[in-house]
């Protein structure tokens, strides 16, 4: 009995030791600005960046392989908060008048055919084959992904109504001027 | 070298680990949805078992066989299976970042696939020897990944036939795989 207790205890403790020694060895180095990167994006892997998910499009951010602007869920505010964090300057001008939208299915079009409950990448469509469908107004990010699957074209994305429930006091002015001085100063 | 022939060719198709000893059985259903898939599975699981049956070989020649502890094979091969499949996993991770992402949970999911832990118990009973057991080894996952791949394609094309609805998803599946299996029970009439 000794002989079989004292053998599995030094089994265990060796190949303990061994994975011990080779996850040490064989640690890959991970960028921390990666991690950072990832954090400030939407992080709902809708795609559309031409990356396959939101982690990827960090790491291609952080060797400077891609530009800042290609997320277009997160608008203008990633942009920019991602521009300073690299230090670059980014060509907002294409952003600069689209309101954050979400996408709205019309009705009378739908053909329950649930195509774009499968592309939706925050679950945000509700509904049943052959039964009509509707959009979660406060899940849907405005990806748009959902609007090049629909076969009848009954799913348009429209600008987020202002309701008293989304509505939010408007930022001061002189504070924005000054974020902006202070983004001039980084670059 | 005809010996070592037979022993692959036994091994990986008359004695097949999945068709003929219905190990594997859970990934067998469970990763055959899509090609690609079976691929990677059927790739981590060959580098595994071809590790771990070298492994378990020297761990019931040189502590099992002279200490007389038989009793004792299945929770030592299960701890150097799982030992081998995290340093797979690490060495994986270090040495090709793509193929890490393209096997995924497949990877520490072979812990618990009892195709490894059955091959280690076969060839340990069979009292091979070192280079038999590789040998072995390899070749029943050669066998593995083979009919992995074989009956996701088969699938593939079950998800575009017109199957009655009382027959759709997991039924056909089981009836395409006792087909499969009838046709390399065929194979049984090659060593003799």
């Amino acid at each position: 009995m000794w002989i079989a207790i004292g053998s599995l205890t030094a089994m265990g403790l060796i190949l303990g030791a061994l994975l011990g020694l080779a996850a040490k060895f064989l640690a890959v180095k991970e960028n921390p600005l990666e991690e950072e990167l990832k954090e400030m994006l939407p992080g709902s892997q809708c795609g559309q960046c031409g990356y396959v998910g939101c982690s990827q499009y960090a790491a291609a951010l952080a060797k400077g392989e891609a530009s800042v602007t290609l997320c277009t869920p997160g608008g203008k505010a990633v942009i920019e908060a991602l521009a300073k964090k690299l230090g670059v300057t980014a060509d907002t001008s294409e952003h600069e008048e689209k309101l954050p939208e979400h996408a709205f299915i019309v009705e009378d079009l739908c053909i329950g055919c649930t195509r774009c409950i499968r592309e939706c990448s925050t679950d945000a469509i509700m509904g049943a084959n052959k039964l009509m469908h509707t959009i979660i107004i406060d899940a849907c990010h405005g990806c748009g992904k959902c609007v090049k699957v629909c076969p009848t074209d009954a799913i348009v994305m429209i600008p987020i109504q202002v309701t008293l429930r989304n509505w939010h006091w408007p930022k001061p002015e002189i504070e924005q001027a000054q974020h902006k001085q202070e983004v001039a100063h980084v670059h | 070298m005809k010996e070592y022939a037979l022993l692959i060719v036994s091994a990986a198709l008359v004695n097949n680990v999945i068709l003929a000893r219905f190990l594997g059985l859970c990934s067998f259903m469970g990763v055959t949805t899509r090609i690609d898939t079976a691929v990677g599975m059927g790739l981590a699981t060959t580098f595994v078992i071809t590790v771990s049956s070298m492994a378990d070989w020297a761990v019931g020649a040189y502590l099992l066989e002279p200490y007389n502890l038989w009793y004792l094979r299945t929770v030592t091969f299960i701890m150097v299976i799982a030992a081998a499949v995290q340093f797979t996993e690490l060495t994986v991770k270090k040495v090709s970042p793509p193929l890490f992402q393209m096997l995924g949970i497949y990877l520490p999911l072979i812990t618990t696939n009892c195709a490894v832990l059955g091959v280690a118990i076969l060839l340990v009973e069979q009292k091979m020897n070192f280079i038999n057991a590789t040998l072995f080894g390899f070749a029943s996952s050669v066998g593995y990944s083979l009919v992995m791949v074989m009956f996701a394609g088969l699938r593939e094309r079950l998800a575009l036939a017109d199957i009655p609805r009382l027959f759709a998803g997991p039924p056909i599946g089981f009836i395409v795989a006792s087909l499969l299996a009838l046709a390399f029970m065929g194979f049984s009439g090659m060593t003799s």
